[in-house]
C-alpha cells in the first residue's frame, strides 16, 4: 500500500502520443496540441469526453491553459499551468498524480506543442521579460547554448572531463536515433565527427546540441479505477518529485542541477534506488545536461559521468544505464525547445515493451524519466519521474 | 570601452541605485545589516534571512573566473557581429558570481582563476555595463 498523501501506485499513465512531425508548417500551434491530445486519449481508450483536468505550460497560446481548454472543448474541474520551461510536463505528471490522490479529478491531460523549426507560434516568455536577473544576465551576450557552456567548462574543470566524453553521449544518442523513423537526425555519428563540428560557444559543438524541431506530445494520466476499466496497458507511476535551483543569491554551483533534490525525494517516494532502474529518458538538451544528471540522479558518482558515458553505458542494448532511445533530443526531436514530453513518452513505450526492437531494454521493469527546464548556468526546474511495467 | 554591445539597462526600483553608481564606475552591492550576508543580484530583502534592511557598499572590483566560454555563434545580429567574445561568471572577492564578459584581451588568454578587474562601458545613457579585463 501506499503511504499517506503518496502518489505511489495511485495513479497510471494511461495514453500517451508523440505527433510525428519535426516539421509542421501546415497545422496551427493549437491544431497540434489537438492532435496530440486526441491520439493519447485513442491511446488509453478515451474521449475528450472523459478528460476533467487539463495541463499545459508557457507553449500554450492566447490565455494558456485557459484557451486551450475552451478551443479543445474540455469540461475541466482540476487546471495547472505550472511553467518550468522543458521539464513542465513531467511536473504536470507529478502534480496530475496528486490530483488525483486527492480526489480532484479522475482523467487529467497533459499536453505540449511547438512550432520553433517553420515559425509561427513560439512559446511564450513575455512574462520574464520584468524579472530581477534581466539586465544582469541579459546584457553580456548570453545564448541558451553559451549558458550550458560555462557549466560545461567548470565541469571540465572539476573533475577532467572532456570534450570526447561529451560526444560520447551524442553517439549513443544517434545510435539509437537511427531506429526512429520520424527522428530528425538518423545518421550515426562518431566522437570525431561531433568533435570536428562547428564550435558554437567553447567547449560546445554544433553535435553536443539538441535538435530544434516543431511537434508535440500528450499524455493522459488516471486514477486506479479508470485505469482498471481501460484495455491499454496502463503504467502506474511509482514516484515523482521536482525542485527549483537558482543562481542561490550569486553563489551559483554549475557543476550539478536540480535533480540531486528531486531524484532522492522521487526515488524515496518509489521506495527504490538508481541500481532498480532499467531505463531512462534524461533531458538531453545538451550533452553536458544529461552528464551533469545522470551524476545527480546517482547512476554514478559525481565527476564520474566522463568515464561513465565513455564506457558505453548509455547504449541499448547491452549499456548498464540504457538511455533515451528514440534518439532523445540529441536527434530525435525537441518539440518547441521543450524536451519533458517525449522523454516520458519513450519511458513509456519501453515499459510497455513498444519500443523498437532494436533498442528495447529486454524485461524493462522500471523506468525513470527527468527533465531539466530552464538554463543550467541559471535556474531551472528539474522534475524526475519513476513509473514501473506493472504495481 | 570594448566593442562588445551595450545596451543600456532596464532599471527598477531595487537595481536603480547599483545602475547610478555605474556613472561613477563604482561596483556596488547590497549587504544584510541583519546577518552580514552580502547579496547579488539587487533586491529588496536579504534571500538568506529575509531582512529588508540592506545596505549599499563599494566592491573592490576585483575577483577571479569562475567559468567562461568562447562565444563563436551567437543568434542575434549584434552579438553574432562579435564572436567570438568571452561570456564569463566572475566571482568577485566579496562572494558573489556574476555574469559578465571579459574584455580587451586575447580569449585564449582567459582560463578558470584568472584574476580580473572591472572596467566599464559606457551606455551613453547615464550608465555603465560592468565588464571585466585580466589583471
Amino acid at each position: 500500500m501506499s503511504a499517506a498523501g503518496s502518489s505511489r501506485g495511485a495513479a497510471f499513465i494511461a495514453g500517451v502520443y508523440e505527433h510525428p512531425g519535426r516539421k509542421i508548417p501546415d497545422q496551427s500551434l493549437m491544431e497540434i496540441h489537438a492532435r496530440v491530445c486526441v491520439g493519447a486519449l485513442n491511446d488509453a481508450g478515451l474521449s475528450m469526453g472523459d478528460v476533467d483536468a487539463y495541463f499545459s505550460a508557457g507553449d500554450s497560446p492566447g490565455f494558456g491553459t485557459l484557451s486551450m481548454i475552451d478551443y479543445l472543448g474540455i469540461s475541466a474541474t482540476y487546471i495547472d499551468s505550472t511553467e518550468m520551461g522543458g521539464s513542465s510536463y513531467i511536473a504536470h505528471v507529478n502534480h496530475a498524480a496528486a490530483a488525483i490522490v486527492a480526489g480532484k479529478c479522475r482523467v487529467a491531460l497533459v499536453s505540449l506543442a511547438g512550432k520553433p523549426r517553420t515559425g509561427g507560434a513560439q512559446p511564450g516568455g513575455a512574462g520574464r521579460a520584468g524579472g530581477p536577473e534581466i539586465d544582469f544576465e541579459g546584457l553580456f551576450g548570453s545564448t541558451v547554448v553559451a549558458a550550458y557552456a560555462l557549466a560545461a567548462r567548470r565541469h571540465m574543470h572539476e573533475f577532467g572531463t572532456t570534450s570526447e566524453q561529451l560526444a560520447a553521449i551524442k553517439v549513443a544518442a544517434s545510435t539509437h536515433a537511427q531506429h526512429n523513423p520520424n527522428a530528425l537526425l538518423r545518421d550515426v555519428v562518431t566522437v570525431e565527427e561531433v568533435l570536428d563540428s562547428p564550435m558554437i560557444a567553447d567547449p560546445l559543438h554544433r553535435l553536443d546540441c539538441c535538435v530544434i524541431t516543431d511537434g508535440g506530445g500528450a499524455v493522459v494520466v488516471v486514477g486506479p479505477e479508470v485505469a482498471a476499466d481501460l484495455d491499454r496497458h496502463c503504467v502506474p507511476i511509482l514516484g515523482a518529485a521536482e525542485a527549483p535551483k537558482g543562481t542561490a543569491n550569486g553563489r551559483i554551483d554549475l557543476t550539478h542541477t536540480g535533480a540531486v533534490w528531486s531524484g532522492p525525494a522521487a526515488f524515496a517516494e518509489a521506495g527504490l534506488t538508481p541500481a532498480d532502474v532499467d531505463y531512462v529518458s534524461i533531458y538531453d538538451s545538451f550533452t553536458i545536461t544529461v552528464l551533469e544528471t545522470i551524476e545527480d540522479l546517482g547512476f554514478c558518482d559525481k565527476g564520474r559521468g566522463g568515464p561513465f558515458v565513455a564506457d558505453g553505458n548509455l547504449q541499448s542494448p547491452g549499456g548498464a544505464l540504457p538511455f533515451n532511445t528514440d534518439g532523445g533530443g540529441l536527434c530525435s526531436n525537441h518539440p518547441g525547445n521543450r524536451g519533458g514530453m517525449t522523454k516520458i513518452l519513450e519511458a513509456v513505450r519501453q515499459l510497455r515493451g513498444e519500443a523498437h526492437e532494436a533498442v528495447q531494454v529486454p524485461d524493462c521493469e522500471i523506468a525513470l524519466a527527468h527533465g531539466t527546464g530552464g538554463s543550467l548556468a541559471a535556474r531551472m526546474g528539474s522534475a524526475t519521474l519513476i513509473m514501473g511495467r506493472e504495481l | 570601452m570594448s566593442d562588445l554591445p551595450t545596451k543600456p539597462p532596464r532599471t527598477n526600483e531595487d537595481s536603480a541605485p547599483f545602475w547610478a553608481a555605474t556613472a561613477e564606475g563604482r561596483l556596488t552591492l547590497q549587504r544584510c545589516a541583519a546577518c552580514d550576508t552580502v547579496i547579488w543580484w539587487p533586491r529588496s530583502l536579504c534571500p538568506e534571512c529575509s531582512s529588508f534592511d540592506l545596505e549599499w557598499f563599494d566592491a573592490t572590483g576585483e575577483g577571479s573566473v569562475y567559468s567562461y566560454t568562447v562565444v563563436h555563434h551567437s543568434p542575434g545580429r549584434r552579438w553574432g557581429a562579435v564572436t567570438p567574445y568571452v561570456l564569463a561568471y566572475v566571482e568577485l572577492d566579496e562572494g558573489p558570481r556574476l555574469m559578465t564578459n571579459i574584455v580587451d584581451c586575447d580569449p585564449a588568454a582567459v582560463a578558470i582563476d584568472t584574476r580580473v578587474r572591472v572596467v566599464w562601458d559606457d551606455t551613453g545613457e547615464g550608465n555603465a555595463l560592468p565588464r571585466f579585463t585580466p589583471i
